[in-house]
Parts: C-alpha cells; structure tokens; sequence
C-alpha cells in the first residue's frame, strides 16, 4: 500500500496562516468572529487558527467544541453505538460569524450533522467552513469556505491528518492506498 | 471500549468497563440537558415504553424524559389499567405490547428476576426499572455519577449504605456497581433487616451509624419500605429513626466533606431529618438531575446494539 505525504509540517503552518487571513479579510476583522471545531481534529486546527488571529488582531476570539455523534445520519446503521464526547460551547453563537472547522472534507455528512448540531444552541448570522484537506467526493451539497489544501482521491484512499497535539508525532498530511 | 449489551437488568452482569463507558457517555448527556434546546435526535424513530407494575413517579418520569431528549417516542403503561388487572400474565403483555413494533421497554416489577423472564422472551431491549428486590441499575448508576462528579473519582471513596439493605434493590445494585469500581462499601443498618451473609459481595458490615458516619466520604441513606415491612423487621419507626435516622446533631460528628444521598422518595423524620434533607451536605436534588443524563446513556447503548 502506498503511503503519499501530500502535506509537511511547514506546508500546514503556512496553510494554516493564509487561512487565517482569509478569514479575517472575508469577515473584515474579527468583529463577532468564533470558532467551532468538530472532534478531535478539529479542535485542533481551530485552536491554530485561533491563535494565528491572535498573533495578527492581538484579539483572543472565543471557541468551542461540537461532537456531532448524537446527529450522524447513519446511527442505526452501525453495530454498536459510537463513543459520546461531551460538547462544550461556552458562549452564546446567536448573531455569531461562526467559523466551522474540520480537518478533513469529504462526503460533507460530518458538516451537516455539525450544522444541525450548531442550530440546537443558537441562531448564528452566518456559518462559514474552514478545512485543512477537501479530498472531494461530496454527497451532500455543501461547499467549503476556507480551504488549506485541495486534495483529489480516489474514494478507496485514506487520507490522514496527523497533528503533534493530538498523535504525538510531527504535523503532516498522508494519503494512504 | 465498545458497548455489547442488548438489555440492562443489572450491573451485576456488567464489567468495570461497562460502568465507566457508561457514567462517560452520561457525561455527554448532561450537557444536552442544560441547553435552551434540550433534545438531540440520537433515537429519531425508536419508540420506548415504559412499564411498570409498581409504584413510581421519578423513574418513570426520568425514564421519559430521558427518552424525549433522545427524540425518541413513549408511551407509558401502568399496571392498574392495563390487562395484567384482567389476568393476563407478564410475559403476555409485554409480547403484545412488543408486537406493535417497540424497541426498549423499562419495566419496574415486584418480583425480582422478571426482567430476566422478559429479556429471554422479548426480541427488543429490556431495561431495569426496579426489580423486586434484586437490582435498580440505573439508581446505582446515578449515585455512581454524582459521587464521580462530586469527589472526581470513585477508586478508593468510602461509602455507607444506612438503612433497610435487605429489601433493598438499590442497595444490592451500589453494592456490585461501587464495589467493581474500587469503592469501600459498608452497609449499616438493623440486624433483622441486614442480609445474612452480605458480606460475600465485599462488603463490611457495621451496626453503629455514627462510626459509619464518621469513616465515610458518603452515605446513602435507604427508604424505609413500608410496603415491604409488614410491621415485623421493627419494633417501631420511632426507634429505628432513633439508632439509623440522620439527623444534624449526628451528621455534624462526620468530616466535612461527607455527602448525603437518598434515591427518593424520602421519608421526612425517618431516614433523614428536614434539615439534612435540605442541608448543604444533601446532594438529594443533584442526584435527581443526573438521573436523566444516566438514563439517556443507557437508552443509547442499549438501543443500539445488534447482538
């Protein structure tokens, strides 16, 4: 099986950077700007993201964590039921600019579990996707805002994001087969 | 760690692993609680019953709103009305009521083991509300949750269980879930209505409340059962309120931390006085609160498991 490095841990600080400034350009600063990243990855680059604003604005924009398990659309289809983790959104995401985030894009069923998630604890203003890999192969029309990197695959590939935070090993994307 | 269980009947059957995935994942519920939108769509189409033989308010209630929150549908039975007051047998009913297509049914029963019946003859998830004298789950669970979430742990708490452990569903479930978790349990209570041989299950016996009082970390005071009594365990509740009741005056000789349960409904005056009920070390109305979010998580696991 063969293991393709699409991405080093150079390459994702520097995606990660233009991403934030992207955000900032869009949103025109960080005015009612949060972050909400979906388990576990994306905790992870919406922490980055977070603190690359930081560096920017000098602004510490407020951030969550959404576990979409309890909405996945395909709950009664599994064999036994996946691990509940807890949810933790301490501010209030009514006429929020949310910016959700995610490590890899896919079928975009992970995205509209989270959105249907998101809508339970508020009424935000917008909701805008940011995602470090959109691999393609949506089934679900839904299209992301912020994009680190464009990967096209096969739909029998893998693709791993590895993040010193969460795997202990250095950051790097990997397509596997 | 994944969940393997179809049914709950009791946590004597479940491992350590089960227990711990278990108070995790009610974690996750108790959150969902506390939202202005309290309802996540995790049993979108499953419809959950409850029914029970005994009497009941909290549970029961627990149980649906448990359900609801999950987005599942339910429907309450109660024995009065239903056609076990004609002559039906148990297993009968929940066949019936099983045939309009139910997924889980909670049942609360007087004899101990029924829910093993209707588990062996039923196809959906059986659930233990309560059964005779045997086990009350998902009351362990809860105290397991609320001590867990009190001292951040349960390996090493030393726990009192005061009162009537003989007719105690509650107690014999604490007894195997406190214990598989790394608790020490002691059981207190009067002679005629402590369980020769309790022992066996690991725990230590003591008759002198205030010692138990002094040693633990936390007491689950029992309701005395009067419909179990038959006036022949006690000489007279105003003794037995006398040596096992607690009151303030006793409660004070403890350490400071100790923590008071109660699974409900209490007995005012007879396992704990007003002001302990209502006292700063009662932790009554929190294990109330967390008994949706540990019922939430059972309905999850059971409901979707394929065996």
């Amino acid at each position: 099986m063969a293991v393709i490095k699409v991405m080093d841990q150079e390459g994702i600080r520097r995606a990660v950077l233009r991403m934030a400034h992207e955000i900032l350009e869009k949103n025109k600063g960080v005015d009612r700007l949060a972050f909400v990243g979906i388990r576990t990855r994306g905790v992870i680059l919406a922490q980055r993201l977070k603190n690359a604003i930081k560096d920017i604005e000098g602004v510490d924009l407020p951030s969550g964590i959404l576990d979409i398990t309890l909405y996945r659309d395909d709950l009664t289809l599994v064999g036994s039921k996946p691990l509940v983790r807890e949810t933790l959104i301490d501010f209030d995401i009514t006429d929020m600019k949310i910016i959700l985030v995610d490590d890899v894009f896919y079928t975009g069923r992970t995205i509209r579990a989270a959105l249907n998630a998101l809508v339970d604890f508020g009424r935000p203003s917008t909701i805008q996707l940011a995602v470090l890999v959109d691999r393609g192969h949506r089934e679900l029309p839904i299209r992301a805002d912020f994009v680190g990197k464009n990967i096209p695959t096969s739909k029998d590939q893998d693709v791993q994001v590895i993040f010193g935070e969460s795997d202990g090993k250095i950051d790097e994307v990997i397509v596997e087969g | 760690m994944a969940w393997k269980h179809k049914h709950l009947l009791g946590l004597e059957e479940l491992s350590r692993e089960d227990i711990e995935l278990i108070l995790e994942t009610a974690k996750s519920f108790k959150e969902v609680s506390s939202r202005d939108i309290k309802k996540v769509p995790a049993l979108r189409g499953k419809t959950v019953v409850t029914l029970f033989f005994e009497a009941s308010t909290r549970t029961r209630i627990s149980f649906e709103l448990a359900a609801k929150r999950l987005s599942a549908d339910t429907l309450n039975i109660a024995v009065n009305v239903s056609s076990t007051s004609k002559g039906e047998t148990l297993l009968d009913t929940a066949r019936n009521i099983e045939a309009m297509n139910v997924d889980a049914m909670v049942v609360r029963h007087s004899s101990s083991g029924s829910v093993l019946l209707l588990a062996e003859g039923l196809k959906c998830s059986v659930v233990n509300a309560g059964d005779g004298c045997r086990e009350h789950p998902t009351q362990a669970l809860l105290d397991m949750f609320t001590l867990q979430e009190k001292f951040g742990r349960i390996e090493g708490l030393k726990v009192g269980i005061i009162g009537d452990i003989l007719h105690s569903r509650v107690a014999r479930s604490n007894i195997w879930g406190l214990t598989k978790l790394g608790a020490k349990v002691t059981v207190c209570g009067p002679a005629t209505l402590m369980p020769r041989g309790i022992e066996a299950l690991g725990v230590d016996v003591c008759y002198d409340l205030k010692k138990v009082l002094k040693q633990s970390d936390a007491v689950i005071a029992l309701r005395l059962q009067k419909e179990r009594q038959q006036d022949r365990f006690l000489p007279s509740m105003r003794e037995y309120s006398r040596l096992f009741g607690i009151n303030q005056a006793k409660l004070s000789e403890g350490s400071d931390h100790l923590i008071v349960m109660h699974p409900g409904p209490t007995n005012r005056g007879v396992e704990l006085s007003a002001d302990v009920a209502d006292g700063k070390q009662s932790v009554i109305l929190d294990q109330v609160t967390n008994g949706v979010a540990v019922r939430m998580a059972v309905l999850y696991l059971v409901l979707g498991t394929k065996t």
